[in-house]
């Protein structure tokens, strides 16, 4: 199960990467929480628990060969399943949405669990064809269903974002998998169709987002503001930002949730146009190596993990930022390695560990 | 060779592409990245400095509170309130001395607020509120030597009534540090009721606050409005409260402690709600004083108490109906039993007196509840026991809190053996068996339980759930929801008992020798029982003293609960007189002029 020669073929690069990301996301918390006043730990320190976690969870699956998890793909998203309808029923009420799920001392959203869980069912669906045309709609249908219902679910909680991250999952993994061209357009109409019926079953609060992004008129003391307010922030830090601890836009609450889901307005404020290049620039990086990882994968399994995993890293990443920027709906994702919590630090690293484990096997039999 | 070793060639087609896509989808971002960064970075560094545009909240007008005709019993009127924002004052010392000397106020006051560690950055902070006419004159004058200084105005709530309905309507208040945690969508500086229906009904009431976006300029004035949400106003409330019948009721009651409750039997809406002494409740709204606040505290007769349902009081006879109905129900009497009452009845080696010291003779239970006999009921108790008794008085509504949407309603007390065993370690004697009987020992009722007991028995023995609201409407009249009567029990007793009940309360008023008869009104039956509570046993002279010779705290309680019509009933009252005395004569005559009212009230008023 575990190779010797593993640890030779470890990407460093890429850890090297993500040890850079995590060490910019310590930094910049520290700066955004500097004036928050929580309850016991720091908001820094307490990160630092959860990545110390989340290294450990994302070594194991490094370690174990990504196909022994082949067999536990369908018992992992049922279990996932089954939390999120636990979730739903039982969960405690946190800011009028059930998402969390209480364990002991530990609260966690069994529906990131579930974005891990759909791209391990969705690869180990898709390994085992091998139709050389590409796929036609009816070859969709089990994919599709199985995509649906924790989405349909999830959205019920209500928690838009990280139901859109599975839908986008399904849908670049089904592009990636090579769809006939007719069967692209129909699956298209059938979403636009959709969308109606999808914004009927809307929250107010959500719908309201949707709209104020769209117009930010619509609600200028929520959102609006909010949207307003970060663009000021990210704004006002030019070119080179206005030095670090030196931002006083983020830090004064006007952005309430400055410390997860805006703390990308943090560093543009005060590292400026340099820093958010460079952030991005490491993002990038990342994407397009995963990107690799997956073409170069050994099997057809493999590259549609990689691929997975890359697929929601990328969107996590765009709407996060596109979010904090203006151009994106505020739809409430975290930033990978950036914003503070423990399930998305979690994933994301179980994430890091299956793109190292499907790179370090490329050549082993 | 594995079989899907190959497979992954194929994607290197659409890898190209997928790339591709990526990095558009990143230069999209750097460009707009650098949009806001470089190209706009000018712009957005003035708005971030001093935070140039700011959120300032537009209050909802809260909705208006009526009587159940439509008269206004709460409304608002705009206020001026003086406002700092300490990020846009350069010389506070300075500041603070001008304002001290506008306003009145001590300048190390102002200082102080100012300087409240607390507060969230850019909020302004309120120095003093509802100013008058002159200050606001001063203040406007010298608008450029106060920087940082606004003035905003607010809706504020006012009673136009003063006093009246006070504990019903509740007060609002400014919202504090608990109720900031438990209480979703409200920030520092809201207004919140506190009590009373303000409190209860207070999603209604509330509305939502509206909020312009405005550009500031570097002392904080406003230089534009960038966007501006209006407030929604908040729902109007109607009472079952009949202004009319309230305003009689205090005035019954002047300033003597007690309560006056009247409630439609067939409904369980009330109609008079009045718990005496009173406070004008537009205090707090304006933010109520130390001073002001501790003379509301400290006062003897606690004006701030409701009454009505947070005073607790022994039942006294009132309490006989209850241990009549278990008497008959249980079959240890019927209504032909005889029993003899001398003037005192020995439990173990104590004397216990009936409140007549000759003794009603030979009774049945119609005389015995028509002319209160304390004996006839110590036998009945004592045949009974505890526990019979108990589970009746509960089965009476008794013991639990009526229901009534108002904060704070005590449940009172129905003491079993086992209670006295946990609670005071010791065993129950027989002898307060007996003393429970008449409502006496460790029974503890409020006023509204006794109201709800008699509307009971009035409405053929439904326990309904007192409302004190009819409806609520949005501002353009639309009805959102409209109470009806709920029923949330039935009395425990057969129609045979009950007609029993009824006759003998009946004759409480109607009969000359009845302990009711000051109730007694020309042209209407009405149905009552008496009560007289006692706070002290009074030993020594064997006497029964009246109440003037008593010094006040000692003085007997007096109840009177009854209804009207007899054969139809229309309005049940409950009289509580603090320290009043005898039931029959310091609350019989106010049930009596209060049905009166009720009476002449509609046929006025049609």
């Amino acid at each position: 199960m575990i190779d010797k020669r593993l640890l030779g073929q470890l990407d460093v690069k890429l850890v090297a990467l993500v040890i850079t990301l995590i060490a910019i996301g310590i930094i910049n918390l520290y700066s955004a929480t500097v004036n928050l006043a929580g309850v016991g730990l720091p908001f820094y320190q307490r990160q630092l628990w959860w990545l110390g976690i989340g290294v450990v969870i994302g070594l194991l699956v490094f370690l174990v060969d990504y196909h022994y998890f082949e067999e536990f793909a369908y018992p992992f998203y049922f279990l996932s399943l089954l939390c999120i309808v636990c979730v739903l029923i039982y969960g405690m009420v946190v800011g009028g949405a059930q998402r969390w799920i209480k364990i002991g001392l530990f609260t966690f959203q069994p529906s990131e669990l579930m974005k891990i869980a759909l791209i391990f069912v969705l690869a180990h669906h898709f390994a085992k064809y091998t139709g050389r045309d590409g796929y036609r709609l009816r070859d969709l249908l089990i994919p599709a269903i199985i995509t649906i219902i924790p989405v349909g679910l999830i959205a019920k909680q209500p928690d838009l974002g990280t139901a859109l991250v599975l839908f986008f999952v399904f849908l670049s993994t089904v592009i990636f998998v090579k769809i006939r061209f007719r069967s692209l357009l129909i699956l298209l109409m059938v979403v636009i169709l959709a969308t109606p019926f999808f914004w009927a079953g809307l929250k107010d609060y959500q719908r309201t987002r949707i709209l104020t992004f769209l117009n930010p008129n619509m609600d200028p003391l929520g959102a609006g503001y909010h949207i307003i307010q970060s663009k000021i922030a990210v704004g006002s830090g030019g070119i080179w930002g206005k030095g670090y601890l030196h931002g006083t836009q983020c830090k004064l609450q006007f952005l309430p949730e400055h410390h997860t889901d805006f703390v990308f307005a943090v560093l543009g404020e005060e590292w400026g146009f340099v820093g958010c290049g460079v952030v991005l620039a490491l993002y990038l990086t990342l994407i397009l190596w995963g990107l690799n990882t997956s073409v170069r994968a050994k099997d057809r399994y493999g590259a549609l993990l990689a691929f997975g995993i890359t697929a929601m890293l990328f969107f996590h990443v765009v709407v996060n930022v596109g979010m904090v920027l203006g151009i994106m709906p505020v739809v409430g994702l975290p930033l990978p390695f950036l914003s503070y919590g423990g399930s998305s630090i979690i994933v994301t690293l179980m994430g890091i560990g299956i793109l190292l484990n499907v790179r370090a096997r490329r050549y082993m039999f | 060779m594995d079989i899907r070793r190959r497979e992954p060639e194929e994607f290197k087609a659409r890898y190209k592409y997928l790339v591709f896509a990526a990095v558009v989808v990143f230069l999209i971002i750097f460009v707009r990245l650098w949009y806001l960064q470089v190209i706009k970075e000018h712009e957005f560094r003035l708005l971030s400095e001093n935070n140039r545009i700011r959120l300032r909240k537009i209050s909802a007008v809260r909705g208006m509170i009526m009587d159940r005709k439509g008269r206004i019993l709460a409304d608002n009127r705009p206020s001026f309130n003086v406002m700092v924002m300490p990020e846009d004052v350069d010389d506070l010392q300075g500041l603070t001395k001008r304002l001290s000397r506008f306003l009145h106020l001590s300048a190390s006051k102002i200082e102080g607020k100012i300087r409240d560690r607390n507060r969230p950055p850019f909020q302004p902070i309120k120095i003093k509120g509802d100013i008058s006419w002159r200050e606001m004159s001063l203040l406007k004058t010298n608008r450029l030597d106060l920087p940082g200084v606004q003035i905003s105005i607010e809706p504020i709530r006012t009673y136009p009534h003063g006093k009246v309905a006070a504990h019903i309507l509740g007060y609002v208040g400014e919202i504090d540090k608990e109720e900031l945690k438990s209480k979703k969508g409200y920030k520092m500086g809201d207004c919140v009721g506190k009590c009373g229906v303000e409190w209860a009904w207070e999603g209604h009431l509330r509305g939502i606050d509206g909020g312009r976006q405005v550009e500031v300029d570097a002392v904080g004035k406003e230089v534009r409005v960038l966007r501006e949400v209006p407030p929604i106003p908040g729902h109007n409330l109607y009472l079952t409260i009949d202004l009319d019948l309230q305003r009689y009721a205090e005035k019954l009651l002047s300033e003597r402690a007690g309560a006056i409750i009247a409630m439609d039997p067939t409904t369980g809406e009330i109609l008079a709600f009045c718990s005496s002494p009173s406070f004008q409740p537009s205090l707090f709204a304006k933010g109520i004083s130390v001073k002001e606040w501790e003379e509301l505290v400290s006062s003897p007769l606690h004006p701030l108490q409701n009454r009505g349902i947070q005073g607790l009081y022994p039942p006294g006879s009132v309490f006989k109906i209850v241990t009549a109905a278990a008497g008959l129900e249980e079959g240890v009497i019927t209504p032909r039993t005889i029993l003899y009452c001398s003037g005192i009845y020995h439990v173990g080696r104590r004397g216990y007196q009936c409140w007549r010291r000759g003794g009603h003779g030979a009774v049945d239970l119609h005389r015995g509840l028509v002319e209160s006999c304390d004996i006839f009921f110590y036998q009945v108790g004592e045949r009974l026991g505890v526990e019979k008794l108990s589970r009746y008085a509960e089965g009476f509504g008794l013991g639990r809190p009526t229901g009534i949407d108002l904060k704070g309603e005590k449940s009172g007390l129905i003491p079993t053996a086992e209670w006295k065993k946990d609670r005071l370690g010791e065993p129950w004697y027989a002898g307060e068996t007996v003393s429970m009987a008449i409502g006496q020992g460790y029974l503890l009722v409020t006023p509204l339980q006794l109201l709800n007991l008699i509307s009971s028995i009035a409405n053929g023995g439904r326990v309904l759930k007192p409302q004190i609201a009819k409806r609520v409407e949005d501002v353009d009249g639309n009805v959102l929801e409209e109470y009806r009567p709920k029923q949330i029990g039935r009395l425990p007793i057969s129609q045979r008992t009950l007609n029993e009940i009824k006759e003998a309360l009946v004759d409480v008023v109607r009969d000359k020798r009845g302990t009711g008869r000051a109730a007694r009104l020309a042209g209407v039956e009405i149905a009552g029982k008496t009560g007289t509570a006692q706070v002290i046993r009074l030993r020594g002279t064997g006497r029964r003293l009246k109440p003037e010779e008593v010094p006040y705290e000692w003085r007997d309680h007096a109840w009177f609960v009854a209804y009207a019509p007899a054969s139809d009933p229309e309005i049940a009252v409950v009289v509580l007189i603090e320290h009043g005395g005898h039931g029959g004569a310091a609350a019989a005559p106010i049930a009596g002029k209060m049905i009166k009212k009720y009476l002449d009230l509609k046929q006025g008023g049609g």
